[in-house]
């Protein structure tokens, strides 16, 4: 199997955040929260990426605050996944009232952009990991459901599938046993594109002051931190921008390539 | 009646019903949410006096029926209630704010929408070599970025690097027509940037569909030059698909528009809602919602109308 450049170097850079995200304490040449030089300084051989607004090193700030723009999108997508994958499945097989309600509320929830509804949720909500998490991952599962349920309806109608439910399986057998399997290749490149969206998402809300909130911080927030240097000529608030930016591109490349692997593995069989 | 006029009365009825539906969720779903509203409000240092106090003025005592429909009421009459934090009037201050962010979004969709199309139509028309490769691989890169990042780059770009824009925003009332536009270029830029990427690539793949129909072969072997061929041929037959991407993405402005004003402090509706919602000010941040979602939808019915009309076919059902 060849794999193409551009899906090796998106491989090989969303490995290196995952691993800079995990290690965190280990690769960080500082502390997160200590104020090790002046304020605003370049980048120099001791601060590899300069220092932030109050003297802080950014890039064991970038290395801490990846692991946590890493971790609520991980998670936050996993969710989205789980319970759009599962619903969609369920509407596309079950049919009926169960079908025509599920599609409904999700049409009512995508009527709106996103963005306003968390906003109007976070007005009220507490701001802390867990509900953010819950929101952008309830948000987000539309547009898993509408996927999975195009996929699974589409599956739900071979041969293989009636014969399971003429053998008497049950709903949890067709699901997991027969749907999933065969629905897995487009529903993998479509994480990617959830991750990346995740990652978009949690990024502005504390960009915007309402996302992660101090002492945590991830990139969003370092952007905001930093955004007032800029008018001074200080590149600081750019640095977790181009994280952002790099990583949002490098999971693209590989989503991209496994969609398109999946969808000529199809040309394939049908040709 | 003739069924087309049929078609957009029922549009325009599911849209309205659509918002209602809307609007019930951004009140009463709020209301479902864990946590008290007045207790969120006041912080957990409230005492019970204070809190009692603003229930009382919030109506919240009353059920969530009553406070949505005498709130509906009053909304549908223009009087969208007073914000909690300044007891300034809600319906006044949007009006002041709403003018300002239709500018910012009319002027990145009057540069955006003839750019997008036309580099659709080069990219098509050089499919596969270096001009379609370019442009691709520069929407690709584009398309990742969240607005605020696109933002801090073009600002550093054209404040630090090559300083000819102010980084900041400031429009007011009684400015000058070109003083404005000179006012809001950088965050025009920005949108412009956000948008173009997704309308560019629905063009170019819109165009490139009709490409393999059989007219265009014709059209072709009877000697027109390519260009010809694009412009006579294939972009009156992708013209529904183009202008519904077009209508859906300008609905999509509309959600750029709140990160970018942030940005570039920008006073306008956006801006509005996201001091708000930090604040803890519901009825505000109900009433941007719902204006928010209003235009969003309202959008998104034009995309599906124009797109209808647009196709004889589905203007002429069987």
């Amino acid at each position: 199997m060849r794999i193409p450049l551009s899906a090796l170097i998106g491989m090989v850079l969303t490995g290196a955040f995952v691993l800079a995200a995990v290690f965190a304490p280990w690769i960080a040449p500082y502390p997160i929260d200590a104020a090790v030089g002046k304020v605003w300084e370049g980048p120099s051989s001791q601060y590899w990426l300069g220092t932030d607004t109050i003297g802080r090193d950014i890039l064991s700030r970038l290395i801490y605050g990846g692991s946590v723009t890493i971790f609520v999108a991980l998670v936050s997508s996993l969710l989205s996944f789980g319970m759009g994958a599962f619903f969609g499945f369920l509407a596309a097989t079950r049919g009926g009232w169960m079908d025509t309600g599920l599609s409904r509320l999700v049409d009512l929830m995508m009527a709106v952009p996103s963005l306003i509804v968390a906003l109007v949720v976070l007005s009220v909500l507490p701001l802390n990991l867990t509900v953010l998490i819950l929101v952008m991952g309830v948000l987000d599962s539309t547009r898993v459901f509408r996927l999975s349920r195009a996929v699974a309806a589409d599956i739900a109608v071979m041969d293989y599938v009636e014969a399971a439910k003429l053998r008497g399986e049950g709903q949890g057998w067709i699901i997991f046993r027969e749907i999933l399997p065969n629905a897995m290749s487009p529903l993998v490149a479509e994480f990617g594109m959830r991750f990346i969206f995740a990652v978009l998402f949690i990024s502005t809300l504390s960009f915007l002051g309402l996302g992660i909130q101090p002492p945590l911080s991830d990139w969003g927030g370092m952007v905001r931190e930093n955004k007032d240097g800029l008018v001074y000529g200080k590149a600081a608030a750019l640095m977790p921008a181009l994280a952002i930016a790099v990583l949002a591109i490098s999971v693209n490349l590989v989503a991209d390539w496994i969609l398109q692997r999946t969808s000529s593995l199809k040309g394939g069989r049908g040709g | 009646m003739h069924p087309l006029i049929k078609l957009v009365v029922q549009r325009i009825a599911l849209g309205l019903l659509l918002l209602l539906a809307v609007s019930v969720v951004i009140f009463l779903g709020v209301e479902m949410l864990p946590g008290d509203t007045a207790q969120a409000i006041l912080g957990q240092s409230a005492t019970p006096e204070a809190l009692a106090n603003l229930r009382e003025s919030l109506g919240l005592n009353q059920s969530a029926a009553t406070r949505y429909f005498t709130w509906l009421g009053h909304a549908v009459q223009g009087d969208l209630g007073k914000a909690l934090t300044n007891q300034q009037d809600i319906s006044h201050a949007i009006g002041q704010r709403l003018g300002n962010t239709l500018f910012l979004a009319l002027c990145a969709g009057v540069i955006a929408v003839p750019l997008a199309i036309a580099l659709g139509l080069i990219a098509a028309r050089y499919n596969g070599r270096w001009p379609d490769k370019l442009i691709s691989g520069v929407t690709l890169a584009t398309i990742s970025l969240p607005e605020f990042v696109a933002a801090y780059f073009v600002i550093f770009l054209l404040t630090q690097v090559i300083p000819i824009l102010q980084p900041v925003s400031m429009v007011f009332p009684g400015m000058g027509f070109f003083a404005k536009l000179h006012a809001v270029a950088l965050p025009v830029i920005v949108l412009v940037m956000v948008v173009l990427a997704h309308m560019m690539r629905m063009t170019r793949a819109a165009i490139l569909n009709v490409m393999q129909s059989a007219y265009i072969e014709t059209a072709e072997l009877k000697g027109l030059s390519p260009m010809q061929v694009i412009w006579r041929h294939a972009l009156p037959n992708a013209v529904a698909p183009i202008i519904s991407v077009v209508v859906i993405n300008l609905a999509y402005l509309v959600v750029g528009v709140v990160v970018v004003e942030v940005v570039f402090s920008y006073n306008a509706l956006g801006q509005y809602l996201v001091d708000h919602v930090a604040k803890r000010d519901l009825p505000v941040v109900q009433a941007v919602g719902i204006i928010f979602a209003a235009v969003y939808i309202g959008l998104n019915i034009l995309a599906d109308l124009i797109g209808t009309i647009a196709n004889p076919r589905l203007r002429h059902p069987k």
